[in-house]
């Protein structure tokens, strides 16, 4: 079990990691990586998790549920870029700016 | 006949109807408006026949393709699921009728195949029965509405939308994560076979935190509502009101059903915590949106503040409690699209949406100054209103319970409510210093304004026939609660 365990911990890391980039990075291509790599710690938790016990086949249900996110993720990843595309030709930046509109 | 009426599958329609909509509105660009009519006209009939049916036979479940619960998807339709298709249904409507004025040609080719598609998202969403499906239309919903978000053009809305997208984005992978601790823990996604073999442990304290944080992100609820008001203030005015009505709702439903289903009741902690931030998003809410001079802004963090009162529910946690936040969730959706529409037609009568230049558009738009008026009542909570009706509920559970602290909560909110809809209201009346060249409002908007916002007053008249309908499979775990 402990190889499994060592994934999800892996998994769980990139989570976190993904979670402290997007907070801290302005640029908005950073922070769409950063959303990246959290969703591929989660399906690494997905996966990791699928292994039932140690030799028995693993579980195919979390990794049609990988699958199903990774066309979620994949979708998402694209209109996003797109609305950054956008928003640099609006404002000439590539970040969210910080004052409110009034 | 009620035998076929029976056997047609409404739940299924209810979701390919609006799927079926969007393709033949982004395969027919120049017929999109009508198209798009006609679907809606459709989705209601769906409503009601789902709710016809959930009336005389009870609870409905459908396995998609015959698969069966462990390994397939059901959708499942009681009370809860019920009421928030049906109001999704009314106010889509009202939308829908709205945006067929308010779009030129060129925005309502992309506004009306994305409307649809959210709004299949928004029913796929209501009927799910296992949380990995809730996460598949939490995403299509939030990617549409980003989308619509972004229609409206400009640095504004582009900016809103994209941290929208980012929020949305960030608020589902911290859901997925809960719903991958509780696959591992439990070995099935179905809320009833969770429900069934839920136990306490530290990976289901896990999963509930990550999940109720990531709902919590979505729903806006204070401090985590910084996204809101930009994204809902911004958007064309057509998509503030099934924002605000509908998209943020969404998230709460899968809350309040996984708080009711899945986790288990002990958390009674958190609960209190949940109705704290309740409390401080009411006050904050009201507070902020007193100081705002753009009407739209206004409204946007009246939302806040009405998304407070709906976490009212969770410290008391009796049966009255919750059809009392559900009851507010209903009325608030009626009332809060009518106040968006009415400041849409504001805003495009004179230009500009600035609360102290108004200038006596009481004269000049009575039907939407009337609607926003109507809309402020039940949001105030005032009799005979929907919005009464849900405080009146909630009310009465922290009297039962004890806990009166809510109790002021729930009156100082209604004070700040009354407060700002009253300033804007003033100014609607008064004349302004610099006049401005007016154009007219197509009276399908005006109409659709004050048709949804009637039917938030309505809905205080005739609340014991939607109580009934909510206790409907007993989402709510029977009376035993109370």
């Amino acid at each position: 079990m402990s190889h499994v365990f060592l994934y999800a911990l892996v998994g769980t890391g990139l989570f976190t990691l993904g979670l402290y980039a997007l907070i801290v990075h302005t640029h908005l291509l950073r922070k769409i990586l950063a959303i990246n790599v959290m969703g591929s710690g989660v399906f690494l938790v997905l996966v990791a998790l699928a292994a039932r016990a140690r030799g028995a086949a693993p579980d195919p249900v979390p990794h049609a549920m990988v699958i199903t996110g990774i066309v979620v993720a994949v979708s998402a990843t694209a209109l996003a870029l797109a609305l950054m595309v956008r928003v640099r030709a609006e404002t000439g930046r590539a970040e969210l700016s910080e004052e409110r509109p009034e | 006949m009620a035998l076929t009426m029976a056997a047609i599958p409404w739940g299924v329609m209810a979701i390919l109807l609006p799927l079926a909509g969007a393709m033949a509105c982004f395969l027919s660009p120049r017929r999109a408006s009508p198209l798009g009519l006609i679907t809606a006209l459709g989705v209601v009939a769906c409503a009601a026949g789902l709710g016809w049916q959930v009336a005389e036979q009870g609870a409905q479940r459908y396995a998609i393709g015959g698969w069966g619960a462990p390994l397939g998807i059901d959708l499942y339709a009681d009370g809860l699921s019920l009421l928030m298709l049906m109001v999704t249904a009314v106010v889509g409507l009202g939308i829908s009728v709205y945006s067929s004025g308010y779009f030129n040609r060129e925005k309502a080719v992309n506004f009306w195949p994305l409307w649809m598609f959210l709004w299949s998202a928004l029913n796929a969403l209501f009927l799910s029965a296992d949380i990995f499906n809730l996460y598949v239309t939490l995403e299509l919903l939030g990617l549409a509405a980003v989308a619509l978000v972004a229609l409206a053009g400009g640095a504004d809305a582009l900016t809103g939308a994209m941290r929208y997208l980012l929020v949305s984005l960030l608020g589902s992978l911290a859901y997925l994560l809960g719903v991958a601790l509780l696959y591992h823990s439990f070995g099935c996604l179905d809320i009833a076979l969770l429900a069934e073999r839920m136990e306490p442990s530290p990976a289901v304290m896990a999963a509930m935190g990550l999940m109720s944080a990531g709902l919590l992100l979505k729903t806006a609820l204070f401090p985590l509502h910084f996204w809101l008001p930009p994204a809902h203030a911004s958007a064309p005015a057509p998509v503030s009101a099934l924002l605000s009505a509908l998209v943020v709702k969404a998230s709460f439903y899968i809350l309040l059903r996984l708080w009711l289903d899945v986790f288990p009741v002990t958390a009674a902690g958190l609960g209190q915590l949940l109705g704290l931030l309740g409390a401080a998003a009411v006050l904050w809410g009201g507070l902020q949106a007193l100081r705002q001079t753009r009407l739209k802004m206004l409204i946007a963090y009246s939302t806040v503040a009405q998304l407070g009162y709906l976490f009212l529910a969770f410290p008391l946690g009796s049966n009255v409690a919750w059809q009392g936040a559900l009851y507010l969730l209903l009325s608030h959706a009626l009332a809060k699209a009518a106040m968006f529409m009415a400041a849409g037609n504001i805003l495009c009568f004179g230009g500009h949406d600035r609360i102290a230049d108004l200038d006596r558009v009481a004269q000049r738009l009575p039907l939407s100054l009337a609607a926003f008026g109507l809309a402020g009542v039940s949001i105030m909570g005032l009799p005979p209103s929907g919005g009464f009706i849900a405080k009146w509920l909630l009310l009465e559970a922290a009297m039962r319970s004890g806990q009166w602290w809510w109790v002021i909560i729930l009156i100082l909110g209604g004070l700040l409510a009354a407060a700002y809809v009253f300033k804007v209201i003033g100014y609607a009346f008064t004349q302004a210093v610099m006049t401005h060249e007016a154009r007219a409002v197509p009276a399908t908007m005006e109409w659709a304004a004050l048709v949804l916002a009637l039917v938030a007053i309505l809905l205080g008249l005739v609340a014991p026939w939607p109580l009934a309908l909510m206790e409907i499979g007993l989402p709510f775990g029977g009376e035993a609660a109370g």
